[in-house]
């Protein structure tokens, strides 16, 4: 019989599993493409949901950070643990690799102790056969007292039976079976068993978690339930403390070890029981595949070359291949533009459409192509399981600026654009790697600042610029090296996350789930470019064309009619032919529609911002129009270089950058400051998009302040330094 | 005999006699099933010498060599 009130309460299904072992593939299966990707609240750990529809209830599934044990010492672990804890899912599905099964039932025998319903999945079923492994399920099943349901992720198989079991589960009354659990030795039990009685004596009815649980984790000196304890407890909780303290103490002489160490120890003897129990494998052993693949990838020769060459090729690949659909973004927005040009009368309006709003959305919007496929990319290392084996060659470089070896990724992805270089540390497990990897990886020059520095080498190094910009990109990642080991000893301080790290089998991935994965992070960038960049390119925008002076204006309509006036005059007297005319009077307005726009730069909130922070400006050898131009740069880098334009006011045509070039030489620019400049556009704070994602990616503004505020101090102070130092040695 | 697990040389075994250390990273190692009387291949070290793939329970993991450094092995083959 159905029950009314069932159907309407929304049922959570928490999926709980080790890494590797087919969570993500399951969670897409199970959800489509109706999933939420969000963090959970203030970790830069993945949250991903979906709702959906089944046998008329609403399901709620919600994808937990793959995990190979609950015990609370990384972020991802604590995750896992307090959604259970404190969320109440109404089923958790435990995924199970099969062909890995000892050390998935680690995990599983933890969940088994947490006082919340579990369906074991055991994914992986078709790997284990082809390994020779024979599994008895039922028998699994009854050991541990858990319905049991096989599957094979990647070909949607067993997926049905596996929601039917949780969803019965949900549903049944029966609670959850207390025996059937871990068992430990009969010291540790008794250990248990004493402070289980203190607890139930003192703390009755007011205990959060259920007593047999609590006991042990205090037993196992569980800082996050010794503090949950203590917030209920009060005063009664000394005494609760004090015999933990004395069971630890006991259990610690007795077996010459920490106690944690002895129930590890103890849940692994619990599980080779079972294994021995319900594993039977046959005595062929397989090719293992993956093996003779690592055989070369990850060889002491071409190991290393051979994840160069994945680079370069994920690079040419981001690089030639986006070019074309960059080509026609572009000419999509100049379709755009001349259409809206066309469509708009003149005015205000139509300068905030044309020159903030499609002059800004559309110099970052370039960068969509590229960063669908360098997405792409990352999702094929990542789910043929490549990304490891990156990792494993690359961390002892890594390590020695206190990172992780999957940092070094992100890090090289910067070269291209922050933006998904910043997203793509969600590959890295810790937090501390995550925040230290964001926090570095903007000093890898991205390519906007290329144009910058083109023009900037270009102009007052000659044949030199090429080395000039290489020492600079050089500068970046010395720099980034250095802040990381600078954040390392300081903020954060202590030991690394430890480096133990599966090496997953290669596997052939599923197409669906790539497009999946990339789809989930370009969709954020899309997202970025209809709020943040619209709207910090039409602040821009404003910032540069207000106030509008109306002398300046009306001394230009007046100049305009004198050019038409003089032009008439001469086209009457016909000695000259009348096209050549009529250059000159378009070469005489262009020059006066220049001038007007740079005098209103000049004029305008931006221009004044400029002439304010001169004094900022000065010691680095930027006068008030590189400040303008270096502000301006907040919304893309590539448009320091057209508001350097504006502001020198060179023509429109093919020679721009030559006429920029000339203009920064004749302004009294020199080498020197030129170099200074670069440095500073080098380190200076990232452009909105990346702070956006800084902010994202962090879960936190101070970060993303921390970042700003750090980045333009010390652009500010190198470019200082090299400035004042070459001067003072005299050059410049 | 008694070696540090960073000693033992590629493609060679040895059985675990305890994992020292502290805190995470030995807890970490403990959970992912290298316990006393387990058998641990050291399948490679990486190019450059730093960190070793080992094959424990079936599963290829890697550790620092100097985390490797905290486990005392025995019975080397
Ligand atoms: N052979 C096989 N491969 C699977 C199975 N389930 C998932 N996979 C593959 O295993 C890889 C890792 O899966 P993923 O879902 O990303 O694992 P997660 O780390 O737990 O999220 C992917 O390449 C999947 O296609 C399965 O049952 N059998
Ligand atoms: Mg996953």
């Amino acid at each position: 019989m159905k029950d009314p009130h069932m159907t309407e309460r929304v049922l959570t299904i928490a999926l709980a599993g080790n890494p590797n072992s087919g969570k993500t593939t399951i969670f897409n299966t199970l959800t489509g493409t109706r999933q939420k990707v969000g963090n959970w609240p203030g970790v830069t750990v993945e949250k991903k949901e979906g709702l959906i529809e089944y046998r008329g209830q609403t399901l709620k599934i919600v994808d937990l950070p793959g995990t190979y044990s609950l015990t609370p010492f990384s972020i991802e672990e604590i995750v896992a643990r307090n959604f259970i804890l404190d969320d109440h899912p109404d089923v958790v599905i435990d995924i199970i690799d099969a062909s890995n099964l000892e050390r998935s039932l680690y995990l599983a025998t933890q969940l088994r102790e947490l006082d919340c319903k579990v369906v074991f999945a055991l994914n992986m079923m078709d790997v284990a056969t082809a390994r020779g492994a024979k599994i008895d399920v039922a028998k699994l099943s009854e050991l541990l007292d858990v319905p049991v349901v096989q599957t094979v992720g990647n070909r949607q198989k067993g997926i049905d039976d596996l929601l039917a079991a949780a969803v019965d589960l949900a549903h049944s009354n029966k609670p959850v079976p207390q025996k059937r659990k871990v068992r430990y030795n009969p010291e540790v039990e008794k250990a248990i068993e004493a402070l289980q009685q203190d607890l139930a004596a003192q703390l009755r009815g007011i205990l959060p978690y259920h007593p047999r649980w609590t006991a042990i984790k205090l037993i196992e000196n569980d800082t996050i339930v010794q503090e949950r304890v203590a917030a209920v407890a009060g005063e009664k909780g000394a005494a609760v403390f004090e015999t933990a303290r004395r069971q630890r103490e006991h259990l610690a002489d007795r077996f010459n070890d920490e106690p944690e160490i002895i129930t590890t120890d103890e849940r692994y003897g619990f599980i080779s029981g079972i294994v021995k129990e319900v594993l039977t494998t046959s005595i062929r052993q397989r090719i293992d595949i993956s093996r003779n693949i690592d055989l070369v990838l990850t060889n002491r020769i071409v190991g290393l070359p051979i994840f160069f060459f994945f680079i370069w090729a994920m690079f040419q690949l981001t690089f030639t291949l986006g070019a074309y659909p960059q080509d026609w973004i572009e000419a999509g927005f100049g379709l755009l533009a001349s259409a809206m040009g066309y469509l708009l009368p003149e005015g205000l309006l139509k300068e905030l459409v044309l020159d903030g709003i499609i002059q800004g959305v559309g110099t970052v919007a370039v960068f969509l192509p590229n960063i669908l496929i360098l997405f792409f990319c990352i999702a094929l290392f990542e789910d043929t399981g490549y990304m490891a084996r990156a990792a494993f060659l690359m961390d002892k470089i890594m390590h020695l600026v206190g990172l992780h070896g999957k940092s070094f990724i992100p890090m090289l992805m910067g070269f291209g654009c922050n933006v998904p270089a910043i997203m793509a540390t969600r590959t890295l497990e810790s937090q501390t790697d995550r925040i230290l990897t964001i926090l570095i990886t903007p000093f890898m020059s991205c390519s906007a600042k290329l144009p910058v520095y083109i023009i900037l080498a270009g102009a007052f190094f000659g044949a030199k610029a090429g080395t000039v910009i290489f020492i600079i990109y050089l500068t970046g990642i010395v720099f980034s090296i250095a802040t990381g080991r600078l954040f390392r000893s300081t903020l954060f301080r202590g030991a690394d996350a430890p480096f133990v790290m599966e090496l997953p089998p290669y596997r052939v991935p599923m197409f669906k789930s790539l497009m999946i994965h990339m789809w989930d992070r370009s969709k954020i960038f899309i997202k970025r470019m209809g709020g943040v960049i619209l709207i910090g390119s039409m602040v821009v925008w404003a910032l540069a064309s207000f106030p509008r002076p109306a002398e300046i204006h009306e001394r230009h309509a007046a100049e305009a009619a004198r050019i038409e006036a003089r032009f008439e005059e001469r086209a009457a007297g016909a000695d000259i032919p009348r096209p050549e005319l009529e250059a000159q009077r378009d070469t005489a307005l262009s020059e006066l529609d220049r001038r007007t726009q740079a005098e209103q730069a000049e004029q305008s909130l931006l221009g004044r911002l400029g002439h304010g922070m001169a004094p900022f400006f000065a010691p680095i050898g930027v006068d008030w129009r590189g400040g303008i131009a270096l502000l301006s740069g907040f919304v893309a880098k590539e448009i320091v270089v057209s508001t350097l334009g504006v502001l020198y006011a060179v023509s429109d045509d093919e020679s721009t950058d030559q006429a920029l070039q000339h203009a920064l030489r004749a302004s009294g620019m020199t080498g020197l400051s030129a170099m200074a400049m670069m440095v500073f556009v080098l380190l200076y704070l990232p452009c909105v998009a990346t702070v956006a994602a800084i902010r994202r990616e962090t879960g936190s503004v101070r970060w993303m302040l921390f970042s700003v505020v750090y980045s333009t101090g010390m652009a500010w102070l190198m470019a200082f330094t090299v400035y004042q130092g070459g001067r003072i040695v005299g050059l410049g | 005999m008694s070696v540090r697990l960073s000693e033992v040389k590629q493609g060679h075994s040895a059985v675990i006699e305890r994992v020292g250390g502290s805190g995470a990273l030995r807890r970490r190692i403990l959970e992912m099933g290298m316990l006393k009387g387990v058998r641990v291949h050291v399948e490679k070290y990486a190019p450059l010498k730093d960190p070793i793939e080992l094959i424990v329970r079936g599963m290829h993991v890697s550790l620092r060599v100097e985390e490797a450094a905290e486990i005392i092995v025995d019975d080397i083959q």
